[in-house]
């Protein structure tokens, strides 16, 4: 009896402090999304992305921070021209090689398109061969494991809409993946506050762009 | 970018709530501030702090700062992160009070921040540790060069602009003392079959190749037999897509088909081009009286698999068969004419295999075979072109037949081992037989040469600010039965972050020529000796190196008054050299300088001179403009070079051979341009390139010949001032797509 004791007081014990750490778990990662939401410099990805790391390097166990951190660390690539392309380019490969160790998932591949993208436009002329290939690598494997992730259409929607026609791209080409994009975007339902759901404003914009 | 939907926001709300009270509930807060500076103090701005096993930290600010407060308690380890740096943990107990934690990271070697030897040379393709400068697509985009690597290579600082004959002239050096390497094998013949006067093509594509190092001295312990300077060619891996190709322009015709494999690992292709200069000859007139119109029938196959360890095993071959035939006023007579009829076969065959053994070692093969017929008539002819003797042996002796073949098998081993830290050894030996027969109307004498070298080098890193490269060659050929040593040795210091000189020493060692050898083996090695200093500052897209170096030769093969290794020179300058991709956007563009002091004595100078190869001052300017809206790039190459010296020899009353004769040529002025229009053909994608050479149409004299009493000379020009050509390049099945989001950036 006083062991059976022992043992629900210790149950108990575990069950409230994983209770607790997946709380504080869910409001860090929510308070930090919600700064990722107001976060317009590279400085301000930068420090969430390694606020993210630090949460996925303390959980081990969640593909999620290290999803965000290599996000963040890819809008930091976009949104500056100083930054060193090649080391925010790599950082986000590596965290989303650690992410995918978690959880292989089609979000990563579009993250994994981004990092790419970003390192080819350091020069694109000489690195289109590596870069560009390793962006539509991401696209193909990531198609590959979810058919119906908006995000993957609307990266593909932005890589057709800004190739021109004569090399088989332009508007028309692009409008029906933005179109694809913002329909699954729609009739996605948003259980998980925690899961990827940006990119949908953003593929309406570039619909309506499209004429 | 990032909008998080309202619906998130509010449940999240909720929890936040739950947590800040959970929070204020736990108490007091631990701030913990401090520094991350480097060894040398510097602040390591971006660092990144982390409280061990919590959400807790922070990065370091500008000033190396860093602040943050935790609710945490008990003991942890605080961390202090960043690339490049070995990261450092400190333990400390939180909960009484305020901390205080500076850090000072080492750096840790890295490969790509650490300093590199490049004095010397020129590397291309995208490595970002090299100094890039030459990509294929570079050598497709200058203008003028026609797509020829050699051409393109010109325009870099240390060649010289000679047109009268093929090769790459550097730095004081003859063309023979330049070689040609493809994945580590030197190539016997790179240039197609040579003809007096008229400077050949390159027998490769730029796009076989992903990179190109032209090294214009202090080249690596891997490299041997190049007195004064190596053209590394590195072949492209497995293709990107499969794809068929047509060209079509004004001289060649072409079709080939690359295949990739769906598992991406093996791929093979086709090519074969024909050359003919019929309808151009015809359009446009030459000076030369053409009776075989210059044509060419080229094949190539190639066969690429990448292996499970991520090795490359690759196979190249090409086969070539032309034939060009001309006729020009003979000098000494009037109403007389010289044929020169040549038939060239050549192949060419290339393996090679790297591969990763695992535990820091690496291993690369290469294997290659050549073998080159050339079948050479030359006649005097009348003014019917029918061949005529005269009974002056001065002219009849231009009547001649020459046969020649010359076969090359090779292997080379290079072990590459990783020492502690980034510090590479390599080491390895190579082998070449060489089997010459050069027949002289109708009697041929033979040559056979094996030559056997070993070589061991070591990249040595102090610290990423420091390296030194130090490495020997030993070498045996048998027909001279010699050996040589040839030890090298650099030194890099980075001098900030984006700037570093070096400083390299270097003995170099080639065999005679097979020509030099045929009536006298009793030969030793001509030697160099490389003294060099560079400075490179390499920041945002712009590139800016200068050196100066200076050459010793010694034992330079002599061919008068007899054959011996009596000669010997010097060589000096400084080069200077801007590459900016960036200050104008679109626009890409290089400025080279060479500065040339030399003075040798070989073949048959009677006395030190200064060689017909070498101008003093020689300059180029490249520009290049892609224009998205047009989709059409614009390329201008400017070059300039001094006047380069002439002489004539003429026995005295002893039969010595003096100066009789001596003149400078006028300055070399030259303005390539070309232009590709990309677009798109029914469901191929299609280049059109056109481009003329000598744009100005200034007249271009390369030296001068003279008669056989060296009393008149006349003028060596090209074959024709300008050089036109229009072509449209098709593929199918290419997704090109990059390439033109590429164009829109």
């Amino acid at each position: 009896m006083k062991k059976l004791l022992v043992f629900a007081v210790f149950v108990v014990s575990i069950v409230t402090t994983t209770n607790a750490q997946s709380e504080k778990y869910y409001s860090v990662m929510g308070s930090t999304l919600q700064q990722m939401g107001d976060a317009k410099t590279a400085e301000s990805w930068l420090e969430l992305a390694s606020k993210f790391e630090r949460i996925a390097e303390a959980e081990k166990t969640q593909w999620l921070p290290y999803y965000y951190a290599a996000l963040c660390q890819a809008y930091a690539g976009f949104s500056s021209t100083k930054i060193d392309k090649d080391a925010v380019g790599n950082k986000a490969r590596e965290l989303c090689d650690k992410a995918a160790a978690l959880d292989n998932n089609s979000e990563l591949y579009v993250v994994r398109y981004m990092a790419a993208t970003i390192q080819m436009m350091v020069d694109p002329m000489n690195r289109w061969q590596q870069y560009g290939q390793m962006a539509q690598t991401a696209l193909d494997e990531g198609f590959k494991l979810d058919k119906n992730n908006p995000r993957l259409y609307y990266m593909q929607g932005q890589s057709m809409f800004n190739t021109p026609p004569a090399f088989g791209g332009g508007k028309d080409k692009a409008k029906p993946m933005f179109q694809k994009a913002v329909d699954l975007y729609k009739s996605q339902p948003k259980t998980n506050p925690l899961m990827p759901s940006w990119g949908e404003t953003q593929a309406a914009d570039m619909l309506a762009k499209c004429g | 970018m990032f909008v998080p939907s309202n619906d998130t926001v509010m449940r999240l709300f909720g929890v936040l709530i739950i947590f800040f009270m959970l929070a204020t509930v736990a108490g007091a807060q631990t701030r913990i501030s401090g520094k991350v500076l480097d060894t040398k103090g510097k602040p390591l701005v971006g660092a990144s702090i982390t409280l061990v096993n919590t959400y807790d930290g922070a990065i370091a600010d500008s000033a190396g700062n860093f602040s943050f407060k935790t609710t945490e308690k008990g003991s942890f380890q605080l961390e202090a992160s960043i690339v490049g740096y070995a990261k450092q943990l400190q333990n400390m107990a939180l909960g009484n009070g305020n901390l205080t934690v500076n850090f000072s990271l080492k750096e840790s070697l890295d490969e790509l921040k650490a300093v590199t030897v490049t004095a010397g040379s020129f590397e291309a393709g995208d490595k970002k540790r090299a100094a890039t400068v030459l990509s294929s697509l570079d050598v497709y985009t200058t203008g003028g060069a026609n797509a020829d690597i050699t051409a393109a290579a010109k325009t870099l600082p240390g060649a010289q602009q000679i047109g009268e004959q093929e090769g790459l002239f550097v730095r004081g050096g003859a063309g023979f003392e330049t070689r040609q390497f493809i994945d580590g094998t030197t190539v016997d013949r790179p240039f197609n079959a040579s003809i007096p006067d008229i400077a050949s093509r390159g027998r490769f594509a730029p796009n076989l190749f992903k990179g190109t190092v032209f090294s214009t001295g202090g080249y690596s312990a891997l490299y041997g037999q190049a007195l004064s300077s190596a053209l590394i060619l590195e072949s492209i891996d497995l293709p990107t897509r499969s794809e068929a190709t047509v060209s079509v322009s004004t001289v060649f015709l072409g079709g080939g088909t690359q295949q990739l494999n769906k598992k991406k690992n093996l791929s093979y292709g086709v090519n074969y081009g024909y050359t003919n200069l019929a309808v151009y000859f015809g359009i446009v007139p030459q000076r030369p009286d053409y009776f075989h119109m210059p044509e060419f029938h080229t094949a190539d196959a190639n066969l690429r698999f990448k292996t499970k360890r991520g090795g490359m095993l690759k196979y190249y071959t090409q086969y070539s068969a032309s034939r060009i035939g001309l006729r020009r006023p003979n000098i000494d007579s009037t109403g007389l004419k010289n044929a020169f009829d040549i038939i060239n076969y050549n192949w060419y065959n290339n393996l090679s295999y790297r591969e990763n053994l695992g535990n820091g070692w690496k291993l690369n093969v290469g294997l290659s075979y050549s073998t080159n017929t050339d079948n050479i008539f030359q006649q005097l002819q009348n003014s019917n072109n029918n061949v005529t003797t005269t009974g002056k042996p001065w002219l009849d002796n231009t009547n001649f037949q020459i046969e020649s073949r010359s076969d090359l098998a090779q292997a080379k081993v290079v072990f590459d081992k990783r020492l502690s830290g980034i510090s590479v050894l390599r080491f390895g030996s190579e082998y070449w037989y060489n089997n010459t027969y050069s027949g002289f109307n109708g009697r041929g004498i033979r040559l056979q040469d094996h030559f056997t070298a070993g070589f061991a080098e070591a990249d040595i890193y102090i610290t990423n600010d420091i390296a030194a490269k130090v490495g020997t060659r030993v070498e045996h050929n048998s027909i001279i039965n010699q050996w040589n040593i040839a030890p090298r040795a650099s030194i890099a210091y980075k001098t900030g972050k984006h700037a570093q000189v070096s400083a390299i020493y270097g003995m170099y060692y080639q065999r005679p020529e097979f020509n030099q050898m045929l009536f006298t083996q009793a030969l030793n090695y001509t030697r160099a000796d490389h003294y060099l200093v560079n400075y490179i500052l390499n920041k945002n897209d712009r590139l800016f190196r200068v050196e100066a170096f200076h050459k010793q030769y010694f034992d330079l093969v002599k061919t008068a008054p007899a054959t011996t290794n009596n000669g010997s020179g010097y060589a000096k300058g400084i080069e200077f050299f801007l590459r900016d991709k960036k200050t104008i956007r679109g626009l890409d563009y290089w400025i080279s300088y060479s500065y040339l002091d030399t003075e040798r004595d070989f073949l048959n100078y009677p006395s030190t001179l200064r060689p017909t190869f070498a101008a003093r001052h020689t300059a180029s300017l490249v520009v290049k403009k892609f224009f998205t809206s047009i989709n059409t790039g614009f390329n201008f190459t400017y070059s300039f070079a001094s006047g380069r010296p002439y002489y004539n020899f003429q026995p005295d009353a002893t039969g010595k051979l003096v100066v009789a004769d001596r003149g400078v040529t006028p300055n070399f002025n030259n303005l390539g341009f070309s232009a590709n229009w990309l677009t798109k053909i029914d469901k191929a994608f299609a280049v059109v390139v056109a481009s003329v050479t000598n744009v100005l149409n200034q007249k271009q004299v390369f030296g001068y010949n003279y008669t056989f009493d060296g009393k008149n000379k006349v003028a060596i020009e090209p074959p024709a001032q300008q050089f036109f050509f229009l072509g449209v390049f098709l593929s199918w099945g290419v997704d090109r797509r990059q390439d033109a989001i590429n164009n829109n950036l």
